[in-house]
């Protein structure tokens, strides 16, 4: 694997364009190799005939390793079998055959191939792990690539396989509680390109493990607040009231429907993007906060919503969430307005990619049609995990929720 | 079990083995008259009389190389260094001479001495005399270290050091003479050479170490009990032969390790040992080994420097914390 880029550390082959068996030229495009910044093309340094391929489409390659080989015809290449796992050249073989990076200091025209095993190959990445955690996770049947690492640049340790284990073995504490359960039908798991790793790594070494950045939207909510008192005097027989907090989260589930790529979780070598909508609504309690999750809000209607909000709220003052019903989260939602805050960022909740902070209405002087006119504005910002969500996708996301708050209807859509 | 200090636990040991063997002798500077520098063999030139109890020259190459010749004519002497420090001058005959001689001789010749004196850093005697030597002896194949930390593995190791046949580097500790400890009533109470002491049980973390060390890494454990961590103090008592079972039981017990020495890093004993380690348990490690050691300059001697030079207890919860990943 040649270093097509002067960052680049792995490639992902994306296609061979020359088959085993045929003859190579000097300059000949080998095959199509996505980096961290573009798909470039790798290009033959020698003559000979392609003998043999490790690293076959879609599989990732360290920098260095030997992903295929070029020697003469009838040359025996059987002790290059790149089956020794990425980094370590190959040992260069006496006679001249062979192409592609790695440049020799000594013998610039025959160098020497590279490879990686096709096992390893089809992995999504090196998985990094102490040696005790990656024995105690055979052990258990825990499958390392689908945990966290809390180490140092995400390795994984002992204490990770632990917690996974706890998580999967824990018995459910009340079964007649409905509980949530990922299922395939409610996720997907991306593999992530090598742009996507490559803008994960720059940003954590900016600016640490969660890599944030924050959107800022103004709301009108005349219409809002027109939806919420039809809807409030509607049901006023039956004693339910909703509340603009209420009509943010239906609209929050609706435009996450619409945004899927803002409904997803960032792990290591993966990004889970949810169909469902799951949203963790920031409680405040007398030492300190806490979000109960209202589960399937996408499938929800408001007033359901909100009473799911106040009976969650009410025991989650009182300490009496179950786990079950404070973890799960796909996205959350944080609201000081009635505290009188214009706008505040909020933190992400990992492995959430995003939380939408919500201020309060007020009534503010705007141009409209070259006018100053006052309406009743709110300020919502949120908050992105740059690993999974870009400015763009953030953007057009708080584009359908503030064309959802602002014309409730688009709601019913 | 009677409370006695390091300094007399030594004394006993010695005066024990000289009254079972007539052939046992004790020679060094200001052995005999003067009871030794550190009080060690007080009482013993009056108990076993100047033929056994020796007063040699300042000349630690000359009285050294006498002991190697005393011990190939069938004696077994025990030579006393003021200090290991001084002891660089006599260590031609300790590694050339007596460390193979059974191995030259075709094992015609066993080699029963015993080297002993303080090893490492007391206060304030700056850099020439402040090293801790063990791993100039473990390096040479033929020679035992034997580095005793407690009054009770004084006593019983160096029973059992002047029993042995090959020669032994039996390092004490100038901070340890005045330490106080439980010592078996047993007048027989002999620790075989190569056997480790856990010092202190625990499961979440093991500090490996040796010698005055000990005393560090236990203060270290009674500080992270306080944080809920329950260290395994292991310590090895013996550099050559080294027990790798009880190393590679506490590795496999708690999976992270953090070894404690008093000498420098490079080539130290922990370079050694954390090789061992994963060699041998590398599925078993959570995290990679950290040593703790003198900082790799020769001990200052203002006391400033001095504190920050040696490992101490903070270092050690560092460490720990460190391989926690806390």
């Amino acid at each position: 694997m040649e270093a097509l880029s002067p960052t680049m550390e792995e490639g992902q082959l994306v296609q061979w364009l020359k088959n085993e068996g045929d003859t190579i030229a000097i300059g000949d495009v080998l095959a199509e190799v996505e980096t961290d910044k573009a798909t470039m093309e790798l290009v033959a340094r020698g003559d000979g005939v392609l003998r043999k391929i490790f690293l076959n489409a879609g599989g990732t390659a360290e920098v260095g390793a030997v992903i295929g080989v070029i020697a003469m015809e009838d040359e025996d290449i059987s002790d290059i079998s790149g089956a020794s796992g990425g980094g370590a050249p190959a040992a260069p073989s006496v006679e001249e055959p062979v192409s592609i990076p790695e440049p020799d200091p000594v013998k610039k025209t025959d160098p020497i191939v590279a490879a990686e095993p096709a096992a390893l190959a089809s992995e999504k990445g090196r998985i990094k792990a102490s040696p005790v955690a990656r024995r105690l996770a055979e052990q258990m049947g825990v499958d390392i690539s689908q945990i966290a690492g809390s180490g140092p640049g995400g390795r994984v340790v002992k204490r990770d396989i632990e917690a996974a284990k706890d998580s999967q073995s824990a018995p459910p504490s009340r079964p007649a509680a409905p509980t949530w359960a990922p299922d395939e039908t409610e996720y997907e798991d991306l593999q992530t390109s090598q742009m996507r790793k490559t803008i994960a790594k720059r940003l954590i070494t900016s600016i640490g493990p969660v890599p944030t950045f924050y959107l800022t939207v103004d709301v009108d909510m005349a219409r809002a607040i027109e939806a919420r008192k039809s809807i409030n005097s509607m049901l006023e027989s039956e004693g339910v009231k909703v509340s603009i907090n209420d009509i943010v989260l239906k609209a929050v589930a609706g435009a996450l429907r619409q945004h899927p790529n803002c409904n997803a979780q960032w792990h290591d070598g993966f990004i889970r993007r949810f169909r469902a909508v799951h949203i963790g609504v920031a409680v405040a309690v007398e030492d300190g906060l806490i979000t109960p999750v209202v589960k399937h809000a996408h499938l929800k209607g408001i007033t359901q919503i909100g009473s799911e909000v106040k009976e969650l709220a009410g025991r989650a003052r009182d300490k009496k969430l179950m786990p079950e019903e404070y973890t799960g989260a796909t996205f959350s939602v944080s609201n000081l307005g009635m505290f009188g805050i214009h706008e505040f960022t909020a933190i992400i909740n990992p492995p959430e990619a995003g939380i939408l902070a919500v201020g309060g209405i007020e009534q503010t002087p705007v141009v409209e049609d070259g006018e100053v006119v006052v309406r009743p504005r709110m300020r919502i910002t949120m908050s992105c995990d740059h690993r999974v969500i870009d400015g763009a996708q953030g953007s057009r996301f708080l584009q359908t929720l503030k064309g959802m708050l602002e014309e409730p209807t688009a709601i019913l859509l | 079990m009677a409370i006695m200090t390091y300094r007399e636990a030594l004394n006993a040991a010695l005066s024990e083995e000289m009254e079972r063997d007539p052939d046992v002798f004790l020679m060094g500077e200001e052995v005999a008259e003067y009871d030794g520098a550190y009080k060690v063999s007080k009482g013993l030139l009056d108990t076993f009389g100047s033929q056994r109890v020796v007063d040699s020259p300042i000349s630690e190459l000359g009285f050294t190389g006498l002991g190697v010749g005393a011990a190939m004519a069938g004696l077994r002497p025990v030579i006393e260094f003021m200090t290991f420090n001084f002891a660089f001058l006599a260590i031609d005959q300790v590694i050339n001479s007596a460390a193979k001689m059974h191995y030259m001789s075709e094992g015609q010749f066993q080699m029963p001495i015993v080297f002993r004196g303080p090893t490492g850093a007391a206060l304030q005697l700056s850099a020439q005399h402040s090293q801790a030597c063990e791993t100039y002896y473990s390096h040479a194949p033929g020679c035992k270290v034997v580095t005793p930390g407690t009054p009770a593995d004084a006593k019983g190791l160096l029973k059992a050091a002047i029993r042995d046949n090959d020669p032994v580097a039996f390092m004490e500790g100038e901070l340890l003479y005045n330490f106080k400890g439980e010592v078996p009533d047993d007048d027989d109470f002999v620790i075989p050479l190569g056997v480790a002491d856990l010092k202190h049980e625990g499961e979440d973390v093991s500090i490996i170490t040796h010698g005055k060390m000990i005393h560090v890494a236990l203060q270290a454990a009674q500080k992270l009990e306080k944080d809920g961590i329950n260290a395994d103090v292991l310590d090895l008592r013996t550099i050559r032969p080294l027990d790798m079972n009880a190393i590679l039981e506490t590795v496999r017990k708690t999976n992270r390790i953090v070894y404690l020495e008093e000498g420098w890093p490079y080539a130290g004993t922990g370079a050694q040992i954390v090789t061992m380690i994963q060699e041998e348990a590398f599925d078993y490690l959570d995290a990679p080994i950290i040593r703790v050691t003198q900082a790799d300059v020769p001990m200052p001697y203002a006391k400033n420097l001095e504190i920050l030079a040696k490992p101490s207890a903070k270092h050690v919860v560092e460490a720990v914390n460190k391989v926690l990943y806390r």
